[in-house]
């Protein structure tokens, strides 16, 4: 399946935000994830599954607020 | 004699709110926050790195259960985004408080208050605790505690700028009509600043660049600490009036 995650394109066998997130060595309590401009709750992690094209951001807290234009979604 | 700072019924423990942008390294980051006494934490928002797993996250620095993080909304130019940002930040976190930030220029990072207030009075419907970052204008304060503000944060100059407060009069102002805590963020540059805001009877300063710039970010997070202690204590003490000429403070009788 092809997704767009934190804008740049990636082929994946995950399908679920779970199983991303595990692909990417995150862990889900320290992140917040959107699918298509929609935040997902984390309770819904295990059951959002993907759809060939969506386009996922996956966010947590860093020091701020430097403008860091760069990580900015 | 308690003092505590009191907001939507979240008791805090100092009023000196610290962010955590432009340090070092998380250590110092860390020890920063814990020299200056403070217990709110402001923090961004940001893309994790995939493809940089080893990248440390600031949350191992600095614990969610012992300190409040207040994540911002820096960087945004519209209320669209500050709205994105904010929904995504509540998902991250573990509360509802955001400081949020709309801003209207990249040279003066002066908020878009317009923006502001929109995106203020759609936060606070979503039952967000918004805490939005303004200029000093006594209308505008005014008009964000209309719209469900549970603090106002006036700027004292820009952002990073060190130039101190730079309208007394204008934060006097919003002092006195303000029924919500007003907490100055932004413009300190030194220890006297923080005192001279909490002077006027501010309830607490929000300070980032003034001690992660210094030479001695911790001495200088331990002075802020201080400032703001003695400014608090000497608002509450209530200052003399001001007054041309002298008056003797040793008595005259028994002079020879």
């Amino acid at each position: 399946m092809k997704l767009k995650v934190n804008g740049e394109d990636r082929e994946t066998q995950s399908e679920t935000i779970l199983q991303l997130l595990k692909e990417l060595d995150i862990i889900p309590e320290r992140v917040a994830v959107e699918v298509n401009l929609r935040v997902i709750k984390r309770a819904e992690f295990g059951n959002y599954w993907f759809k060939d094209g969506d386009s996922v951001e996956i966010v947590y807290f860093v020091g701020g607020g430097i403008l860091d234009f760069k990580s900015q979604i | 004699m308690e003092d505590k700072l009191v907001i939507k019924g979240i008791e805090f423990e100092s009023r000196l709110w610290v962010g955590t942008g432009k340090y070092k390294d998380f250590t110092e980051t860390a020890k920063v926050i814990e020299t200056s006494g403070a217990d709110v934490v402001t923090v961004a928002v940001r893309r994790v790195n995939i493809t940089d797993r080893k990248i440390e996250n600031l949350l191992d620095y600095i614990d969610p259960k012992k300190y409040k993080i207040l994540p911002n909304t820096a960087g945004c130019y519209t209320v669209e985004d500050a709205l994105r940002y904010s929904r995504l930040a509540r998902e991250a976190g573990v509360s509802d408080m955001i400081k949020l930030e709309v801003i209207g220029d990249e040279r003066t990072l002066f908020p878009d208050v317009i923006g502001l207030l929109k995106a203020t009075e759609i936060l606070a419907k979503e039952g967000f605790i918004v805490f939005p970052y303004t200029n000093d204008d006594p209308i505008m304060a005014k008009r964000l505690e209309d719209a469900g503000a549970v603090a106002v944060m006036p700027l004292g100059a820009p952002i990073g700028s060190g130039l101190g407060i730079r309208n007394l009069y204008n934060i006097k102002i919003i002092l006195e009509a303000a029924k919500v805590p007003v907490i100055v963020d932004a413009g300190v540059g030194t220890a006297s600043d923080a005192t001279i805001a909490m002077e006027l009877g501010c309830d607490a300063v929000l300070i980032n660049t003034a001690i992660a710039g210094a030479k001695d970010p911790i001495a200088m997070a331990e002075a802020m600490k201080h400032a703001v202690i003695a400014g608090r204590l000497a608002y509450k003490a209530g200052r003399i009036p001001k007054k041309l000429y002298a008056t003797a403070s040793s008595p005259i009788e028994g002079m020879l």
